[in-house]
């Protein structure tokens, strides 16, 4: 492990990573303030760059730090006019912009930034210990047993969207698969369900479908109601950045706990950045005393650090499926992961063995990541913040043009175009009805892999056989089944117990 | 009928569509060494059509899920008229007209119109603005793409004979 921070220090530490990880997080934070952007948008905007970039390290640490950056950016913008541009940072508004009305918006960034940037470092910590871990259990790990788990990954990531939710989230997994399973595969080397279009010959574009899925939708709930962009509240005045010895001796137990119990909750796939927020934010409110409890949601500093603490921690956290086993656990991971196969890299448990470099070079990345926001991006707030003062009339076109030139860059190709608008009416109108896209994109990504694995598994035991021979996989495909049943069931009950039947029927 | 029942009715189409050529026509096409393999072409996509049929009607013919109406901040569907609907379909169309003239028109022309147009279609008005701005952007982004990217975009339209 010693050897590999080295390794990891030396890659990160290079010029050119510096500046990868420094250009990525100012990107990330002036575009991610802007309210009704978030992260997957920037990122998928910003994976064109990344990919000519050639470098997998750069890229990947280029994107991070997009992530981060973003993340932050969210956070800004939550606290200084009430606009969360992403579900994770809502539990931030709560006591942040409670605090900006009275005037602490200095110190409310300032306890965002410390408790974003202790809990990215204790999450990247963490990730140091937990993914080498992991990744040697992984390696014993046959085709059907991945096969396996990408089912398991999926059915979670649709558990856990919620009530009355899962079948939407399921129904959008599988139509994710089935949009994967377009174009020319290299499993069969014929052309499948193209419908004699050529440009689906090579399948749909993975960039496209990200921007069709995110950025375009927003741009048009952007466009279609103009207050999700309203800067009101005159709050712009920052001054003050400095916190209390008191208040950091406050906020000091409440990162330790948030930065370990987001952690965790990001590793788990579907889960992610908003759920740990809310329950940092929920289990802070629980165990303070009873006079700090009424500080919450008035502008309670507490309250302000246990979101920030443990959604960093999560995103963190949500590298660790990634990393060790390819299998991305939110909507933003599959679409690094994504990345990372348009640079031939394909992460996994061999990725620490085969490339150690790109691994620890991310890792290292997070650290540095983070300490730049804190040292560069917080002072900087009073300017970047002016970013909020763009006209709509100026925003809007040029973020529709960026996701056309990022999928016309990817595929060098008009008709691309056209395939980007009708996928983004269609993700629109889902997205109107209340369907998950991130399930879609997560499903679309790992479709080929799903495929892949098992056609292996089948050509190996000559048919289902698998499931029999190796246990582990048939543990796992009852848990992908419990888990999509459960919460369906319960669910059912409740219904049921709504409307006075009993619960024995 | 709700929106989200509409649309798994679509999904539904789809999937059956899907299903359909997966089971019916497209093995047809195998040549046939390969039918001896355990796994088809088509195998995965036959799992993956039953399954979506199956999570579209669940959403067609289920209960109605408990929430109705929009929760707060976000687009209730139901009054589109209420919102800017005009602005957005006539971003829409400026899209594919940016995209179908992109070739013949070269990447400068068409950038410039597409930034400006659709300032305008949002209510901008200080063209004297506008055009400097939209020009300068369009430029450095085809410096950017074409010069340290690599990409090759072609900057003017395809009579001036460089087009691509």
């Amino acid at each position: 492990m010693f050897e590999g921070i080295m390794i990891g220090l030396s890659s990160a530490f290079s010029l050119t990573n510096l500046m990868m990880v420094i250009g990525g997080c100012l990107i990330g934070t002036f575009i991610g303030m802007l309210p009704g952007l978030g992260p997957m948008s920037i990122i998928s905007i910003m994976i064109p760059v990344a990919i000519t970039i050639g470098d997998p390290s750069a890229a990947l640490i280029l994107l991070a730090g997009v992530y981060y950056g973003a993340i932050f950016g969210g956070s800004t913008s939550s606290i200084l006019i009430n606009a969360p541009g992403v579900a994770s940072t809502v539990a931030t508004s709560f006591d942040g912009y409670p605090l900006a009305r009275q005037g602490k918006a200095g110190k409310a960034l300032t306890v965002a930034a410390i408790s974003s940037f202790c809990g990215g470092s204790i999450g990247a910590v963490l990730l140091m210990i937990f993914a080498p871990a992991l990744a040697t259990v992984a390696l014993l790990f046959h085709s059907a047993e991945y096969f396996a788990l990408m089912v398991v990954g999926l059915s979670a990531i649709a558990a856990f969207a919620g009530t009355g939710q899962v079948v939407k989230a399921l129904l959008m997994t599988l139509l994710g698969l089935i949009m994967a399973t377009v174009g020319e595969g290299a499993l069969f080397n014929m052309p499948r369900f193209t419908m004699g279009i050529m440009d689906l010959q090579s399948g749909f574009g993975f960039i496209t479908l990200a921007m069709a899925m995110f950025a375009l939708p927003e741009a048009l709930y952007l466009v279609l109601d103009p207050s999700r962009s309203k800067t009101e509240g005159g709050s712009n005045e920052i001054k003050d950045l400095r916190i209390t010895r008191d208040e950091a001796r406050a906020i000091a137990p409440v990162i330790g706990r948030q930065s370990i119990q987001g952690f965790l909750i990001g590793v788990l796939p579907g889960a992610g950045a908003t759920i740990a927020s809310f329950l940092g934010y929920a289990v802070e409110r629980n165990i303070a005393p009873k006079e700090e409890q009424e500080q919450f949601g008035k502008g309670s500093v507490k309250g302000l650090a246990a979101p920030e603490s443990a959604n960093n921690a999560a995103c963190t956290g949500s590298f660790v499926p990634l990393l060790t086993l390819g299998i991305p656990g939110s909507g933003t991971t599959a679409i690094l992961l994504g990345a990372l196969i348009a640079l031939n890299v394909s992460p996994g448990p061999r990725l620490m063995i085969d490339e150690p470099q790109i691994f620890w070079a991310v890792i290292i990345s997070m650290y540095v990541g983070n300490l730049v926001l804190l040292v560069l991006n917080l002072p900087l707030i009073p300017y970047i913040a002016k970013v909020l003062a763009v006209p709509r009339n100026y925003l809007i076109p040029f973020i529709l043009f960026f996701t056309l030139m990022g999928a016309y860059i990817g595929q060098n190709n008009a008709t691309e175009l056209l395939i980007l608008v009708g996928l983004g009416i269609c993700a629109t109108l889902l997205r109107f009805a209340d369907y998950p896209l991130a399930p879609l994109l997560i499903g679309f990504i790992l479709g080929s892999m799903l495929e892949d694995n098992f056609a292996r598994a089948m050509q190996l035991y000559d048919g289902m056989g698998f499931l029999l021979d190796r246990p582990m996989t048939l543990a796992l495909l009852v848990l992908a089944a419990l888990l999509v049943l459960l919460p369906s069931y319960r669910a059912r009950r409740a219904r049921l117990r709504q409307v006075g039947v009993s619960d024995g029927d | 009928m709700a929106l989200d029942r509409w649309i798994a009715l679509v999904i539904l189409l789809i999937s059956l569509t899907y299903g359909y050529a997966a089971y019916f026509t497209m093995d047809a096409s195998l040549p046939p060494f390969m039918r001896f393999n355990a796994i088809w072409p088509s195998t995965f996509p036959k799992v993956l059509s039953v399954l979506a049929a199956i999570c579209a009607l669940i959403i067609l013919l289920g209960p109605q899920t408990g929430e109705s109406g929009p929760k707060a901040g976000d687009i209730d569907h139901r009054r589109l008229g209420d919102y800017n609907i005009g602005q957005a379909l006539g971003l829409l169309v400026l899209m594919v007209a940016y995209a179908l003239l992109l070739r013949p028109a070269g990447f400068l022309i068409s950038t410039v119109a597409f930034l400006t147009l659709g300032a305008v279609i949002l209510g901008e008005r200080k063209l004297q603005f506008l055009l400097p701005i939209t020009a300068l952007a369009a430029g450095s982004v085809w410096y950017l793409v074409q010069e340290v990217l690599g990409i090759f975009l072609s900057p003017w339209p395809i009579f001036f004979g460089v087009g691509g």
